[in-house]
C-alpha cells in the first residue's frame, strides 16, 4: 500500500467521490425496500395511495398502527407456504442443472486455445444481451403439443401421443435453466480461466490421473466460482415472474407469481409487500452470502494488486 | 500436461451450445415461414415482416422503448461508472459492505422486488410532493437506470483495477489533480468499457417487461409489455420477426464491440 498512501487523496475529496454514488443508491434502493417493509404493514384502503398510513396524528397523539392481516394470513394459508417451498423447489432444481450442464461447459471452455476460447465465450455472452423474453417465447413454439419437439418425436415414432410438457413446471425448468445457465458460466468461467495450470501440472508430474487431478485440484479451487454462479442463479429464479407466467401452467406456483397477482389483480399492495418481505427473508441467507462473496472477490483482487 | 478428452468436450460444448442456440435459431427460420400455424412449415415469405413493420402499435411501442433505453443507458453509465470507480480505487471506507450490497443488489435480487420497490417510492415521492398524473415514460426511466447501472458498476470496476495504477500515479506526481486524472488517464483508458457497458445498459432497458410493469403508466407501452402482453397467450409470428431483427442487430453490434475491445487491449 506504500504507494497508495502518498497518493491518498485529502478526506474532504474522498468524501465528494464515495457520497454521492452512495447517496443515490440509499434513495434509490435502500429507501425503496424500507418503504415495502412499511406497507406491509398496512392496511388495504379505497384511494390513491390503497393503503393506509402507519403513523397519524389523532386528538395530539401520533398514533402508531402495524397491521399484520398480510403476515397473519401468509403464515396462515397453506398456498402461500405450498408456493415458497415450491418456489425453493423450482429454484434448487434450477441450480442443480445450470451446476451440472454449466461447469462442463465453463471447464471446457476455459481449457480451449485463447482463439477458440474468444470465440466460445461471446457463444455464451451473446444470449445476455439478446432478450429474454424474446428467447423464452421461443421455448413456446418447441414444448407445445403441436410443437417442432413433438412433432419430431412422433415423426419419427418414438411417441404416438405428444409429450404435454408446455403449461407444466417441467416448461418452467426448462425456461429457468435456459434463461439462467449463462448467469452460472461466466462466474465459473472467470475462474477456471485463472487456475494455475503448474498446479495441474504438478498433479500430473506426482501420478495423478485426470479425474484424481480434476477432483482434487481443479474443483476444489473452483468453488468460489461455483458458489457466486449458483448464487447467480438461484437467488433470482426464485421470485422469477416472465417464465413461470409464460411456460408454466395455471398450478405453477410461484412466489413472483403470486406476489404479481396480489398486486396488479387484486389491486391489494399491503399483501404484495408482505409477500415481497418474506421473499426476501427467505432470500436472506444466500444474499448475504452472496454479498460476502463479493466483498471478497473485492479485497482480494485489490490486497493482489497493492500487495 | 493432460490433454482434455477431446470427444467429451465436443460432445459437452455441443450440447450446451445447442441448447442456448437452438430456440433463438428456430425463431428465426419461422419468422420466415408462410403458415400463421407456428408449428408447419409451408413456404418462404417475407409476409410476417411485411406485417410488422405495419404494426402501428408495435412500431409506437419501439420508439418509446428505444428512446428509454438510450436514456438510460447514458445515466446508468454516468452513475454506474461512478459507483464502480469508487469500488475500484477508492478502498475500504465506512458502509464500504452496504456499498457493495447495493451495487450488487440489482444483479441477483428478483425484479419484482425491484419492481414493487421503485414503485412505492415513487408513489411515496408523489405523495410528498403533491406530483400529479406520473409521466410513465420518467419513472420507467428512473428504475431502469437503477437496475442497469448494477451491470455498468460491475463492467467499469474489473476494468478499472486493470488498469496500470502507475499511469495514475505518474500523473499526480506531475501535479494533476484527481479529476484531471480521471478524465484525461482513467476515462480514455477505460472507453471500450464504456461503450460496452452503455451497450449492456441499453439492452437490459430494451428487454425488461416486470420492473416497466410497475413503474408505467397510462399511455405508456414499451416494446417487452406489448410484445409480453401478446404473447403470453400464445404464439404471434410477427413476433418472430421482431426477433430476427433484434437477435441480427445485437449479434452485429456484439462482435463488432468484441473486435473493438480486442483491438485496443
Amino acid at each position: 500500500m506504500s504507494t497508495s498512501i502518498k497518493h491518498a487523496p485529502l478526506p474532504w475529496r474522498r468524501i465528494l467521490t464515495i457520497a454521492p454514488p452512495f447517496v443515490w443508491l440509499v434513495l434509490f434502493l435502500l429507501v425503496p425496500f424500507l418503504l415495502v417493509l412499511k406497507i406491509s404493514f398496512a392496511d388495504l384502503q379505497f384511494g390513491v395511495p390503497p393503503y393506509t398510513a402507519l403513523a397519524e396524528f389523532k386528538d395530539e397523539a401520533l398514533s402508531l398502527v402495524l397491521n399484520l392481516r398480510g403476515y397473519a394470513l401468509l403464515f396462515t394459508d397453506s398456498l402461500y407456504i405450498a408456493t415458497y417451498l415450491e418456489s425453493v423447489r423450482m429454484a434448487v432444481i434450477t441450480t442443480i442443472f445450470c451446476v451440472l450442464i454449466g461447469y462442463p461447459m465453463a471447464y471446457y471452455i476455459a481449457r480451449s486455445e485463447p482463439s477458440v476460447r474468444n470465440v466460445l465465450l461471446i457463444g455464451v455472452i451473446l444470449p445476455f444481451w439478446t432478450s429474454l423474453l424474446l428467447r423464452v417465447y421461443a421455448w413456446i413454439g418447441i414444448l407445445r403439443n403441436d410443437g417442432i419437439m413433438n412433432n419430431l418425436l412422433m415423426g419419427l415414432g418414438l411417441i404416438d401421443q405428444p409429450l404435454e410438457i408446455y403449461r407444466t413446471d417441467l416448461a418452467v425448468h426448462i425456461g429457468l435453466i435456459y434463461a439462467y445457465l449463462p448467469f452460472f458460466i461466466l462466474p465459473l468461467y472467470a475462474n477456471l480461466v485463472k487456475l494455475d495450470v503448474r498446479l495441474l501440472e504438478a498433479a500430473y508430474d506426482l501420478g495423478a490421473r485426470p479425474w484424481r487431478a480434476f477432483f482434487s485440484v481443479t474443483l476444489p479451487l473452483s468453488m468460489p466460482g461455483v458458489l457466486a454462479g449458483a448464487m447467480l442463479v438461484f437467488i433470482p429464479s426464485v421470485g422469477e415472474f416472465v417464465i413461470p407466467e409464460m411456460l408454466g401452467g395455471a398450478d405453477t406456483l410461484m412466489i413472483g407469481r403470486v406476489m404479481w397477482t396480489e398486486f396488479f389483480n387484486n389491486s391489494d399492495w399491503p399483501m404484495a409487500a408482505a409477500v415481497t418481505c418474506v421473499m426476501v427473508l427467505l432470500l436472506l441467507i444466500p444474499l448475504v452470502f452472496f454479498q460476502y462473496s463479493q466483498v471478497r472477490q473485492l479485497d482480494a483482487r485489490g490486497g493482489r494488486r497493492n500487495g | 500436461m493432460g490433454k482434455p478428452s477431446t470427444r467429451l468436450r465436443a460432445l459437452v460444448l455441443g450440447f450446451g451450445y445447442a441448447f442456448l442456440y437452438f430456440p433463438i435459431l428456430l425463431l428465426m427460420v419461422l419468422s420466415f415461414n408462410d403458415s400463421a400455424m407456428m408449428t408447419t412449415w409451408t413456404g418462404f415469405s417475407l409476409r410476417w415482416y411485411h406485417e410488422l413493420f405495419n404494426d402501428r402499435a408495435l412500431l409506437e411501442a419501439a420508439r418509446l422503448s428505444l428512446i428509454i433505453a438510450a436514456c438510460t443507458a447514458t445515466a446508468a453509465v454516468v452513475v454506474g461508472t461512478w459507483a464502480g470507480y469508487v469500488l475500484a480505487r477508492m478502498g475500504r471506507f465506512k458502509g464500504f459492505a452496504l456499498f457493495v450490497a447495493l451495487v450488487s443488489a440489482p444483479l441477483v435480487i428478483p425484479e419484482v422486488v425491484l419492481g414493487i420497490s421503485l414503485l412505492l417510492m415513487i408513489v411515496e415521492l408523489s405523495d410528498l410532493f403533491g406530483w400529479e398524473a406520473q409521466n410513465g415514460a420518467f419513472t420507467i426511466w428512473v428504475g431502469h437506470v437503477i437496475l442497469s447501472m448494477a451491470y455498468v458498476s460491475v463492467i467499469i470496476q474489473s476494468r478499472v483495477r486493470d488498469l496500470d495504477r502507475s499511469l495514475e500515479e505518474a500523473a499526480l506526481d506531475l501535479g494533476a489533480s484527481p479529476i484531471t486524472v480521471f478524465f484525461q488517464i482513467v476515462l480514455p483508458l477505460i472507453a471500450p468499457a464504456l461503450a460496452s457497458a452503455w451497450l449492456l445498459a441499453f439492452t437490459l432497458s430494451l428487454d425488461d417487461v416486470v420492473v416497466a410493469s410497475f413503474l408505467t403508466g397510462p399511455g405508456y407501452t414499451t416494446l417487452p409489455l406489448e410484445v409480453f402482453s401478446r404473447v403470453r397467450l400464445g404464439l404471434k409470428p410477427e413476433i418472430n420477426a421482431l426477433a430476427t431483427l433484434f437477435m441480427v442487430m445485437v449479434a452485429v453490434l456484439v462482435v463488432v464491440a468484441n473486435r473493438i475491445q480486442n483491438r485496443k487491449g
